[in-house]
């Protein structure tokens, strides 16, 4: 009888991390209907990118406020996960503070995770008054409105939540440690939750005992929990973060790529060999569509970034077009695209892992035209982002398929596109003329 | 006449034998737009001081096709590009600059992978040179203790991380320099990339060079300074729209620097 909470731990742990993987496997499946690119490039930049600002968070540090909340939970996050492994270990061999036989250095392990427990208290409390009581802009666009908002804050209840319980699992294990309680040997420094600890001064062995057990099955639990929320939320940049800064753009921002298949077509219409009434071969593949409709047209890497995504709106916040009141944000064009990922990732779940066009695309049910004609291709979004998210390029490829597919362009567009085909210049003028500034 | 600028061509150059050290690429706004005119003839007059061998392509050159690329139609892009490369590369072109930052991208990152691969710089980067190795000397003279601010083209900065540039000129000029509250890698656009010149703005609030004026107004700047034909059309217009052309000038760092040299 006596491993019975040993089981039930195990339990526990295989069916969150199993359900964790299940999604994390649908996540990848998705993230490869997207189309293949090439990445094998710039390794060493890469990894450098990675490092810099994934791990060393250097993009979040140029709002400094932010960048430094930031930092505190992300550094809490990372540390704290090393008491998680003991909990885990404790919670399956059935011991109690497993590593203390490390003496002073685990004191030290302790006291850092309860001083950076109760700093994430504190930052996670000032996100929140940031988002509800001082109402930052950036939270507050039409496209937080619903769910995003209240993921947000959703997100924060639950750190909120773990920390506290953290604390008072620390606090009622002191408070058993200085009475002498059997199984509970005096390890560790307390520096935070000492103080927590005379909630329980007059309290008996035994009740005490129920609220650490209490406390420290909630905080696993939670941590589960928490762990199987990501994929629901807009959370996963705390590990997609990562992989999303390795892959990111390594060219300069304003190297938009060249698309091959044009480059196709173009090379046979200069090539003076080429037969224009040539039948086209029986075998070749249908000619690929230019641009991207929908999410299936776009790069893995893209999905990969729309995935990223934690909103935090910074890219919306310097885009000049939705500075200025128009519909345009490109922290909605990420959102949509993984809600419209999400979407098809579902209808493959109810047709045994085929997608059934449902009539529906990204362009045009998700993102309009006017949205994508706002944009002034600046690169500010692409600037702002702390996780190395492209917006631009989504915008770009939508603008092409537009274009190219279907001749939407704007008609002043098209009288500038028009001017460039017979004259060579945006404007009518004749090219013959070119130089005569110099006259 | 008396204000004509010597330019030679490429196929003159050509025709003689020689080669010059650099091409000038005018761009289409520098060729046709009367205001990015006189950015070019400001750039011409300075090369001709420094006694830069150069040369432009006159009507060879068409446009390199970022309207088109960033409209979305990469056949004209692609059209236009390998057309221009066949007669940069024809023409052994090894070095280019340009003033227009819209072309510099263009040239320098996306025409490599068709085939073009040439040193490409932004004329602030080339004047910098200039000034740097002796070729031409500035004096603030009149620009002196004027409060300049200048304004990051998106397609040199962000784009291309060239910001200490253009910046190097204004001091030379012993002018103040100013910054806005968005500057080198969080400027804002002046609205007009992307292809946003050539076609009315989405509906909005407002403008989004009348926005970016805003910003410079705020620093209290005499001249705004640009480094871009397109930036200057729109921090042009956004200053009328504010009322304040009479007391706020918007020039580019060459026009800065010719008149510094009374050229």
């Amino acid at each position: 009888m006596e491993y019975i909470p040993n089981i039930i731990f195990a339990i526990l742990l295989i069916i969150g991390i199993a359900f964790f993987t299940k999604n994390v496997k649908k996540l990848i499946r998705n993230i490869k209907l997207g189309k293949s690119v090439d990445t094998s490039d710039h390794t060493s930049q890469r990894w450098k990118n990675m490092i810099a600002i994934a791990l060393g968070q250097s993009k979040m540090v140029v709002r400094p406020i932010a960048g430094f909340l930031h930092i505190i939970v992300y550094v809490g996050f990372i540390i704290i996960n090393i008491e998680v492994l003991e909990i885990i270990l404790d919670g399956l061999l059935g011991t109690h503070r497993l590593f203390a036989f490390l003496g002073g250095f685990y004191s030290f392990l302790i006291g850092s995770f309860e001083i950076l427990a109760l700093l994430v208290i504190v930052a996670v409390f000032l996100f929140w008054v940031r988002r509800n009581v001082i109402k930052l802009k950036r939270f507050l666009n039409p496209e937080m409105a619903g769910w995003p908002k209240k993921d947000g804050n959703l997100i924060l209840y639950i750190e909120f939540v773990l920390m506290v319980l953290f604390l008072t699992m620390n606090a009622a294990d002191y408070q058993l440690q200085q009475m002498d309680v059997a199984h509970y040997t005096k390890a560790g420094a307390f520096p935070v939750s000492q103080f927590i600890a005379p909630l329980f001064q007059d309290m008996s062995a035994s009740t005490i005992i129920f609220w650490e057990r209490t406390a420290w099955w909630l905080h696993i639990i939670g941590i589960l929990l928490f762990l199987n929320y990501l994929y629901y939320s807009k959370h996963l940049h705390i590990l997609l973060a990562f992989p999303n800064t390795y892959f990111g753009k390594v060219r300069p921002k304003g190297q938009f790529d060249n698309l091959e298949s044009v480059t196709k077509e173009v090379k046979l219409m200069m090539d003076p060999n080429a037969d224009p009434f040539a039948a086209p071969d029986e075998n070749a593949p249908p000619p690929e569509k230019f641009g991207a409709s929908d999410v299936m047209d776009l790069k893995w890497t893209q999905l990969l970034n729309a995935y990223t995504c934690t909103e935090c709106g910074r890219c919306t916040s310097e885009c000049p077009a939705n500075l200025t009141g128009k519909k345009l944000s490109p922290r909605k064009i990420m959102m949509d695209t993984r809600d419209r990922l999400e979407e098809v990732g579902k209808n493959m779940d109810a047709n045994n892992g085929e997608f059934v066009p449902d009539g529906k695309q990204l362009l045009g049910d998700y993102i309009t035209h006017e949205e994508l004609w706002a944009c002034t291709t600046c690169n500010a979004c692409v600037e702002a982002c702390p996780i190395s998210i492209d917006p631009l390029s989504i915008i770009m490829e939508m603008r092409q398929y537009l274009v190219m597919e279907q001749s939407a362009a704007p008609s002043d567009l098209n009288n500038m596109m028009g001017n460039i085909e017979n004259n060579g210049a945006p404007w009518p003028f004749n090219q013959m003329d070119r130089i005569n500034w110099a006259k | 006449m008396e204000n004509e600028i010597k330019v030679p061509t490429m196929a003159e150059l050509f025709a003689a034998g020689k080669q010059p050290e650099v091409l000038f690429w005018v761009g289409c706004a520098g060729s046709f737009d009367d205001r990015a005119k006189k950015i070019t003839k400001a750039f011409v007059k300075i090369l001709n001081k420094a006694k830069v061998s150069f040369a432009a392509l006159g009507t060879e050159e068409s446009c390199t096709g970022d309207p088109a690329k960033r409209a979305g139609n990469e056949f004209l892009f692609q059209m236009q590009a390998v057309t221009n490369i066949e007669v940069l590369n024809g023409y052994e072109v090894k070095k280019i600059v340009t003033a227009c930052p819209h072309c510099f991208n263009t040239i320098k990152n996306e025409y490599p992978g068709l085939g073009g691969n040439y040193e490409v710089v932004h004329h602030t980067q080339f004047l910098k040179h200039l000034l740097d190795s002796g070729r031409i000397s500035v004096e603030g003279g009149q620009f002196k203790g004027k409060r300049i601010t200048f304004h990051d083209p998106c397609y040199l900065g962000r784009a291309n991380n060239v910001y200490e540039a253009p910046r190097d000129l204004i001091r030379k000029l012993d002018a103040e320099l100013v910054e806005m509250k968005s500057c080198k890698s969080r400027g804002l656009c002046c609205g007009a990339g992307g292809a946003q010149m050539f076609k009315e703005p989405e509906k909005g609030n407002k403008d989004i060079n009348i926005k970016r004026t805003e910003q410079a107004i705020e620093v209290k700047p005499e001249i705004i300074a640009a480094g871009c034909p397109f930036c200057n059309t729109m921090m042009t217009d956004g200053v009328k729209g504010k009322d304040k052309e009479a007391s706020i000038a918007v020039m580019d760092i060459a026009e800065l620097i010719a008149q510094a040299e009374d050229l």
